[in-house]
């Protein structure tokens, strides 16, 4: 929705001096300073979460969480990753399939929707848009009577499933609105080749579709892999829950030290953040372009 | 090749999506109101017609933990909504220009946005312990070390501002992202236009007020859409930090704990409802006018 883009960077000529040289430092040190604080005040989180993963259980006592560990540890995140194998790897098992299909799907109908369109197009886009706003609580009872009465088989593939239906919309759009940007000269040159839809789209616009695979693929990697609510409500079994639940849990429970509640939820996070480090480029274009998906 | 022939191919290929949106969106909200609208009050299904769930529901006050829900939506929504704005604001304009290193600070600010509101919750939790400093954890034993005593403060279990303590993680989650909208918004303002103000000598501050923020209103209202309707419907982050505590609850939640726990489908149901018709006031208009923006350019 939010086609926002920013422009190509414009030079800025050199201009006249118009303020003292010295009142132009301290507003640029005021920026550095108040970017710094920022920069601090948004890791503070992180820095906890990596303190106390390291902590051993004898110093993992609150009062001095603020405090570097004094001896290093891997115990705490031997333990999360032994707790958590079985839910991050149920996760994996979910997220690729539905990353992949829902990706592929959205690169076809973005495909029609902008340079291969039928009569009505636009209404049918902005019917399958509406899928992109609407609250998942709004479909969560009906779905899981579905799925029951469908006998639809359980755990993950009704998690998958869910995620690729619900993920049209917005691969829909990411490539809808990719596509609009290749040249129309190109698909009509096919055209005058006599090729069909299938024909041009393999050899003319999937080879260009790169940067909105990537885009689009990261987006639904991370949604689905943070997603917490199709999971409480669509998973029963404690044995297919995702990892988003698995860490909610450990968190809830009174017994778990806070330093392995910490290393859980490092642990639940390090492939999305691994994700944002390398592709973090992509990862605000997704943004930019999928942001009504909450 | 012109016609049917030709575009008949696309109109098959999208039709398998077409037909999945229509039965699990359409179709399943739909059978989410016949569910609001019937009498399954507890766990056996039943189909008959009752109005007794939204009775419940309005007027506001009938059921003490629907109107806190709803006042804790209101106040959550307030205190995020005016956070992220602010201060995403007032980070792209620090960025804006001539700063050195752009990039390091705009991947730090969005870095929260790759992480789950499950994973934030857990520490957040832990940051905004509610223990006062003497026994304290998180920040307030933070603001106690660093002599900040007055800051400290009972966080999400204050009776009154509980719900705006726990918008401090969701601002901390998305102001980046709120920051990346306004930088692109401020880059999209031709410097031309800048620069001509320039010339007729305004200070770079009035530059900012008469010539860059008239461009950005839609750009605020799409921020002010798209964090509007992460709020209205907020679960995840609500339940990672006060679980099923009546004190932190939300429509979204309150509706979950109706589902499994009291097994009240239909007054469950009804809350989806609600939830999805504040959310599509808030949508639809916006989507129009998108839409026609869209086919104005």
């Amino acid at each position: 929705m939010t086609t926002t883009s920013a422009a190509p960077p414009v030079p800025v000529p050199a201009r006249r001096t118009r303020r003292p040289r010295a009142r132009r430092t301290a507003a640029l040190s005021f920026k550095y300073v108040a970017l710094i604080f920022f920069v601090i005040l948004v890791l503070t989180p992180l820095y906890i979460l990596l303190v106390a993963s390291f902590k051993g259980t004898a110093e993992a006592d609150p009062s001095n969480a603020w405090a570097l560990p004094d001896a290093w540890t891997f115990d705490a995140w031997r333990q999360a990753w032994s707790e958590l194998r079985p839910n991050l790897l149920n996760t994996v098992y979910l997220v690729i399939p539905a990353t992949v299909i829902s990706t592929v799907i959205g690169s076809l109908n973005g495909f029609v929707l902008s340079r291969w369109r039928f009569p009505g197009a636009d209404v049918v886009f902005l019917f399958l848009l509406f899928g992109l706003f609407i609250p998942y609580q709004a479909v969560m009872i009906p779905l899981a009577q579905l799925f029951a009465g469908l006998d639809f088989p359980t755990g993950i593939p009704r998690l998958a499933f869910a995620h690729i239906v619900y993920g049209i919309p917005i691969t829909t759009l990411i490539f809808r609105s990719y596509y609009a940007t290749i040249p129309e000269d190109l698909i009509e040159a096919a055209r005058m080749d006599r090729a069909g839809m299938l024909r041009t789209y393999w050899s003319v616009v999937l080879p260009l579709s790169a940067p909105a695979f990537v885009v689009t693929a990261i987006w639904q990697f991370t949604s689905i892999w943070n997603d917490f609510l199709f999971a409480v409500f669509l998973v029963t079994n404690p044995e297919s829950w995702p990892v988003t639940v698995a860490v909610n849990n450990t968190a809830g429970s009174l017994v778990a030290e806070y330093n392995l509640q910490m290393s859980a939820a490092l642990l639940a996070s390090l492939p999305t953040l691994v994700v944002y480090i390398l592709l973090g480029r992509f990862f605000i274009r997704g943004l930019l372009a999928g942001s009504l998906k909450g | 090749m012109k016609g049917i022939r030709r575009w008949g191919p696309g109109l098959v290929l999208v039709l398998p999506s077409i037909f999945l949106i229509a039965v699990f969106v359409y179709g399943l909200i739909g059978w989410n109101v016949k569910v609001s609208f019937s009498d399954w009050r507890q766990a056996e299904e039943t189909t008959g017609f009752s109005t007794s769930a939204y009775s419940e529901l309005f007027p506001p006050g009938t059921d003490p933990a629907w109107s806190e829900s709803v006042k804790h939506v209101l106040l959550f929504t307030g205190a995020f909504m005016a956070g992220t704005l602010v201060l995403g604001a007032f980070l792209a304009l620090l960025l804006d220009k001539g700063v050195k290193g752009e990039g390091f600070f705009r991947a730090i600010y969005l870095f929260p946005m790759a992480v789950s509101f499950i994973a934030a919750g857990v520490v957040w939790r832990w940051l905004m312990n509610p223990a006062p400093a003497d026994r304290g954890t998180g920040l307030n034993l933070a603001f106690d070390r660093l002599g900040l005593d007055f800051l400290a403060n009972e966080w999400f279990l204050n009776p009154t501002w509980g719900a705006a303590a726990l918008a401090i993680p969701a601002i901390w989650a998305l102001t980046g992202y709120v920051m990346a909208l306004y930088l692109a918004g401020f880059r999209g303002v031709p410097e031309e236009l800048r620069e001509a103000a320039r010339m007729d000598g305004a200070s770079e501050w009035r530059v900012y007020r008469h010539v860059v923020f008239p461009h950005l209103t839609p750009v605020t209202l799409s921020a002010l859409i798209i964090l509007g309707h992460i709020s209205i419907k907020v679960f995840d982050l609500i339940v990672a930090i006060g679980g099923k505590q009546f004190i932190t609850q939300t429509p979204a939640v309150y509706m979950w704990i109706l589902i499994f726990d009291a097994r009240d489908a239909a007054k469950g149901a009804a809350i989806a409802t609600i939830l999805l018709v504040a959310i599509s006031l808030l949508v639809i208009p916006y989507m129009i006018y998108t839409v026609r923006t869209e086919r104005r350019t």
